[in-house]
């Protein structure tokens, strides 16, 4: 390498760790606030460097809203939905894939269509519907609407397609049933697919606002980004627990990003249709 | 005989298989779908029923000021949004594209984190980066005004402000497109171009933007459909307000269905909403394509 490009190299890395840091700067704010006490974080002295650790804003978060139950509920709601969404989208995608059955096109032409209907033009006729069937304030109502997630059922199409039909015709020999061929052969030749589509349908149902703030009305049943809006005191805003709140929040989703990027990534951009 | 057995069987199979996500579509989206377009056509409140009133909800959306004022306001957020973003995350994408290794991957994740974050979490964090009294970026802002200023009650920089926000949310999902794009560009074609002795700036506009162009209509068409329907933003940081100056359709929705009780009226807005998006949508997608073959 030339000296020049030393130097254009070195000052491209700068620029895009500085342009990086930049970026994420609202979020050191908020952990840095979060770890002052709340006298500091409206005082004279704060400054925009780390001054103080005080899990006083934490402490304050946990004993004095209801974050524990809201965590309980997200926890609760996001798992079931991801187990849901990814066993029903795999057995549909599979019968779609590899199966002949009447109706076989038109069920993938609606799977498509769907993939374009925006939920939101939806809430006014699904909260109806769940508020006839009893299911406002109850974790089945935060649940079923977000059941459907069609990209789910495209993507595992997708991969099912591509698995070598010769694979196939040994299980069948042995004689291996549908059943057996989907979670004997089909499932764990795609178990990278699986887990991705697995960490971003959590991250979606985790992160889910709309629905649940319509469905849930008591403070009890919130899931964290609804319940995290509620945080208000008498004696007016207290910007330290705010962000220690907001950072809780924050957490689960920032973690599973974290720790499986390159599965997140994968996920995002297979289900972009970029590809796959 | 044992041929139509089996085939029965085989169908029976199939149809287990699809039955859960089948009979789950069937309740929670296929039959929504239907009423909200049958309640359109009603007076129902939102809990109860109502009278079949024809087209009347749709005569009463004609002269419902908000209603235009809701769908001029998205369309300034559409200006504010689509297009900047779509160029910023060009921009952060090249940036990390020409970083080596490690670096890369570290940059790439920093752009990226936001987008990941429950929307919620976004808007506290920026309520309280732009407090009147304490937020930490009110010098920036008294740099260009020469005062603080409430950024969320201000009918000028409220949309601005909604906008920035949300970029900064949604763009590190547009930065990976765009990596993947530009990953996807064979290298020998930089190669030979640089044998031939093509500049920086030709490289860039001869092979990069070319290439890239399925992309950008990939980019800016995702960006479009999802800011023709925001709700959750603009209902946590400004509430629609001041003086409806960030209201949008789908606020119009939620108060008229949720708050004033007007079940019927709040679905015939909602499937305006939805005939735009798609509207809209295929339209784009279809100019981008025209546009982008010559």
């Amino acid at each position: 390498m030339t000296g020049a490009r030393r130097i254009e190299n070195l000052a491209l890395t700068t620029a895009g760790v500085a342009a990086a840091f930049a970026w994420v700067f609202p979020l050191y704010w908020a952990l840095a606030t979060s770890l002052r006490s709340e006298k500091r974080v409206v005082g004279e002295e704060a400054g925009l460097f780390p001054d103080e650790f005080n899990l006083a804003a934490y402490i304050d978060a946990l004993f004095n809203t209801q974050i524990a139950r809201w965590y309980f509920n997200s926890i609760g709601t996001s798992l079931i939905i991801t187990g849901l969404v990814i066993v029903s989208g795999m057995m549909c995608a599979y019968a779609i894939s590899q199966m002949r059955f009447p109706g076989r096109r038109l069920l993938y032409g609606i799977v498509l269509a769907s993939f374009m209907i925006p939920a939101q033009a939806l809430i006014v006729s699904q909260f109806i519907l769940m508020n006839d069937l009893g299911l406002v304030n109850t974790w089945a109502g935060i649940i079923l609407p977000q059941l459907i997630v069609p990209i789910v059922i495209i993507v595992y199409k997708q991969f099912f397609d591509a698995v070598p039909l010769e694979m196939r015709e040994a299980v069948v020999l042995d004689g291996g049933g549908e059943y057996t061929l989907l979670f004997r052969l089909y499932l764990p030749l795609n178990w990278g697919i699986t887990t991705a589509l697995a960490i971003i349908t959590f991250i979606g149902a985790w992160n889910s606002f709309l629905w649940p703030f319509l469905i849930v009305t008591t403070e009890d049943m919130m899931t964290v980004p609804v319940g995290i809006t509620q945080v208000t005191d008498v004696f007016g805003v207290k910007y330290a627990r705010l962000m220690a709140v907001a950072l809780l929040a924050a957490m689960p989703v920032a973690l599973a990003y974290l720790i499986f990027q390159r599965r997140v990534t994968e996920a995002v951009m297979i289900s972009s249709g970029i590809k796959g | 005989m044992a041929i139509i057995g089996s085939r029965r069987r085989n169908g029976l199979i199939a149809a287990s298989l699809v039955a859960p996500f089948v009979l789950t579509f069937a309740l929670v989206f296929a039959y929504p779908t239907l009423e909200v377009i049958r309640l359109s056509f009603t007076d129902s409140p939102l809990i109860g029923d109502g009278e079949w009133i024809g087209l009347e909800n749709y005569r009463n959306l004609l002269s419902d000021r908000l209603f235009y004022t809701s769908v001029s306001n998205n369309a300034y957020f559409l200006l504010l949004t689509v297009v900047p973003t779509t160029a910023l995350a060009l921009g952060m994408a090249l940036l990390v594209n020409s970083l080596k290794g490690r670096w890369q991957a570290f940059v790439l994740a920093l752009f990226f984190l936001p987008y990941i974050l429950p929307v919620s979490v976004v808007t506290q964090i920026w309520i309280w980066i732009t407090d009147f009294q304490f937020g930490v970026v009110q010098p920036v802002i008294a740099l260009f005004t020469g005062e603080p200023v409430s950024v969320f009650r201000n009918p000028f920089w409220v949309m601005p402000t909604i906008a920035f926000v949300t970029i900064w949310w949604v763009n590190g999902f547009n930065v990976l497109l765009f990596i993947a794009g530009l990953r996807n560009i064979p290298p020998e074609l930089y190669e030979a171009a640089a044998i031939d002795g093509a500049t920086k700036r030709q490289r860039f506009f001869k092979i990069t933007w070319p290439l890239l162009w399925p992309i950008t209509v990939l980019v800016l068409t995702l960006q479009l459909i999802l800011q023709l329907k925001i709700f959750d933003q603009v209902y946590l940081l400004s509430q629609g307000g001041p003086f409806n100056t960030s209201y949008v359709p789908l606020l119009l929705v939620y108060r008229e269905a949720f708050q004033l009780n007007h079940g019927g009226y709040a679905s015939a807005v909602a499937l305006v909403i939805f005939v735009m998006i798609l509207v809209v949508s295929v339209l784009q997608f279809q100019l981008l394509r025209v546009v982008g073959r010559r």
